[in-house]
């Protein structure tokens, strides 16, 4: 509901010295892979530029998704945000620290605060381990409570939070349908009391009737404990439904950021329109009356990017300009940032 | 519109050492002259499973057809020999598969695998094959189709992997397409253009075609009549949009308030399924969908026949009538 949204988006009260409420920034984030050849001798060839000047903030009890089609750098944007992949260049600052200027030491105790529920609920859990213990494991490492009885007692209350019965900590990953298992991942996560969690695709493995039971799950947890998120996925339907700001990447870039209704309401770069259009709508009526806009072409290679605007090649509004131009984003309506030169 | 293909009460049990799971258990459908047919359902709903069974590429063991026929123009299917079946796969029936990454051979060139379909099916020469396959991966949008047939499905991006495969799907002229989730790995974007093409090619070539698939939009967008499957059973058949404006079954009527659409407001809740999808090792008595449903009542424990709730729409539940009346008047 629009108008709910608005009193939902504001900003929870700021911490002192953390800034006008603002939990996590990133300044100009490149990530750029070597590609290397050669046994002995490495030679690097090419550079895979996945992330590549990106630059965001996300507030406290805020969601912004980030959404764009495999290998966009969307992941590899979150992953850079956690310290798992160090950045090339640019800042992360978390509650005031720029993460990427401190060494592995240093970044433990900032772990604990930001968190991440990973896409495949298949491979996220180790399979030797009961459920229990998945959850119980970080909270040892870092010493989270006072001796075993406490920690199983957290256990068992948030398998309780996260829909599972504390029963369920005595079986083992197989035992357990891809649902249930996304929840164990989501307990794990906030077995750490985080702020932040990174949610990487979470419910795209999922089948259609879960997927909304977990949508559901991850909204409440987040007005519970005033969590926010970066909510990686592909699937705009469900951004939209969660998300108060959305930015639109293609190749290592955003190309477009807005607030989650001025966005899917006014969509204004030719890629999201491209994008949104490209999604069908589970309605008969609607689709045979709806005109597609598709898209051409394919994503070029990030090895080695067209120049310029990196859309140009598959963009209906390009001009010759775009062929050299890289376009700055600019904000052409309040809080809304496009990176095109003709709209 | 004469009538192509008819299944049966086909049946298909997978005999495990965990006991026997009734994938399919007892699914007719038909399939006209050059219509588009979905069959949509969660995994292990039984729906790639009714899909093979077709074409008997089941894995035997530990899976067997145990019952039920398949006429397809003419023939039962079920009793033709290995060889005859061979004949009819690829050339009279072709299939897409979901995953364009793994239904290629890595080791063969596009043009090789092409040919090769039209040498044995059309008996056809190397260099007659060799130009019509080149012509196919015109008409699918392919650029410089000749040098791709040089070339190795690690060369070809997915999309473009999945364009071959319709080409590979269409060079026989087959008269009946089944694709099995043929666009779920790929983008969005990509998902689009291959769908747009699969529709144009078919409607064209006058091909019927199944789609597979758990993505209703799709559904939506693609098909003429739908099939809903649920734990090896349809539970709900008809034109689209009877099914998708007056959902007669609890599964469905779920399934389409549970996914966030982009075309309506915001909802501040979404309103799911609640529970898990069934364990098929584990048959319980009476209607499947009972443990999860918000209608269920006694009469539940035995299972509701698939029955017309109005012309061309039918519904497995006892309380069809009810649920159409409650969804009509809802949109």
């Amino acid at each position: 509901m629009a108008t709910d949204f608005s009193t939902r988006a504001k900003p929870l009260r700021s911490r002192g010295g953390e800034g006008d409420g603002v939990l996590l920034e990133v300044k100009g984030l490149k990530k750029h892979f070597p590609i290397t050849e050669g046994v002995l001798i490495q030679r690097t060839f090419a550079t895979v530029k996945a992330v590549d000047g990106v630059s965001f903030s996300i507030r406290r009890g805020e969601t912004l998704g980030l959404v764009g089609e495999s290998g966009c750098g969307k992941t590899t944007t979150g992953r850079c945000i956690l310290q798992l992949e160090r950045p090339t260049e640019g800042e992360v600052i978390f509650g005031g620290t720029n993460l990427a200027t401190l060494d592995q030491k240093e970044l433990r105790s900032w772990r604990r605060r930001m968190q991440v529920i990973f896409q495949d609920p298949y491979s996220s859990l180790n399979p030797r381990m009961k459920i229990g213990d998945i959850i119980e494991e970080p909270m040892y490492v870092h010493g989270l409570a006072q001796g075993g009885r406490e920690r199983r007692e957290r256990v068992r209350e948030l398998l309780t939070v996260c829909g599972l019965g504390a029963r369920m900590g005595d079986r083992f990953p197989h035992e357990m349908s891809g649902g249930q298992r996304q929840r164990v991942g989501i307990a794990r996560a906030l077995a750490m009391r985080p702020e932040f969690i990174v949610c990487d695709e979470p419910v795209s493995a999922l089948d259609v009737s879960i997927q909304a039971q977990i949508i559901n799950l991850l909204e409440d947890l987040r007005q519970q404990y005033g969590l926010t998120y970066l909510f990686i996925a592909h699937d705009l339907s469900v951004v939209r439904h969660l998300c108060h700001r959305v930015a639109v990447m293609y190749l290592g870039r955003i190309v477009e950021m807005a607030d989650c209704d001025e966005l899917y309401e006014n969509p204004r770069h030719p890629y999201t329109r491209a994008l949104l259009s490209a999604v069908p709508v589970p309605d008969p009526e609607v689709e045979h009356r709806r005109k597609l806009e598709v898209v051409r072409g394919e994503v070029p290679s990030p090895i080695n990017p067209p120049s310029g605007c990196v859309f140009h090649p598959r963009c209906p509004l390009a001009v010759e300009s775009c062929m050299s131009d890289i376009p700055a984003l600019r904000e052409i309506g309040p809080r809304h940032w496009v990176a095109c030169t003709e709209v | 519109m004469a009538q192509l293909l008819r299944i049966e009460d086909l049946q298909t049990h997978f005999f495990t050492s965990g006991g026997v799971v009734k994938a399919v258990n007892g699914i007719s459908y038909d399939v006209e002259e050059g219509e588009t047919v979905a069959i949509v359902g969660e995994s292990g709903c039984g729906k790639s499973v009714s899909a093979l069974s077709i074409l008997r590429l089941i894995p035997d063991p530990p899976g067997r057809i145990v019952g039920g026929s398949i006429q397809f123009n003419g023939m039962n299917l079920l009793s033709l020999s290995d060889e005859e079946i061979r004949k009819v796969r690829g050339h009279q029936i072709g299939m897409i598969f979901q995953e364009p990454m793994t239904s290629l051979n890595p080791i063969l060139t596009i043009g090789l695998q092409l040919t090769e379909t039209m040498e044995v099916h059309l008996g056809l020469k190397r260099a007659d094959a060799q130009k019509r396959a080149a012509e196919y991966l015109r008409m699918v949008g392919i650029p410089e189709p000749e040098r791709r047939l040089q070339q190795y499905p690690h060369h070809l991006s997915g999309g473009m992997r999945q364009r071959v495969m319709i080409a590979m799907a269409l060079c026989c002229e087959p008269k009946l397409i089944i694709a099995d989730e043929p666009t779920t790995a790929l983008d969005v974007t990509i998902q689009a253009q291959i769908l747009e093409l699969m529709k144009d090619l078919t409607k064209r070539m006058g091909v019927a075609l199944i789609v597979i698939t758990h993505n209703l939009g799709v559904v939506a967008r693609y098909a003429d009549r739908v099939n809903v499957m649920y734990a090896g059973k349809i539970i709900e058949r008809g034109p689209a949009r009877a099914i998708y404006s007056r959902p007669s079954h609890p599964y469905t009527l779920g399934l389409l308030r549970s996914v966030p659409r982009l075309d309506h407001p915001r909802r501040e809740r979404l309103d799911p399924i609640e529970g898990q999808p069934p364990d098929l090792s584990r048959q319980i008595a009476g209607c499947s969908f009972q443990p999860r449903c918000r209608f269920a009542f006694d009469r539940c424990a035995e299972y509701p026949p698939l029955e017309p709730v109005e012309s061309g729409h039918l519904a497995a539940c006892w309380k069809k009538d009810e649920l159409l009346r409650l969804s009509a008047r809802a949109s």
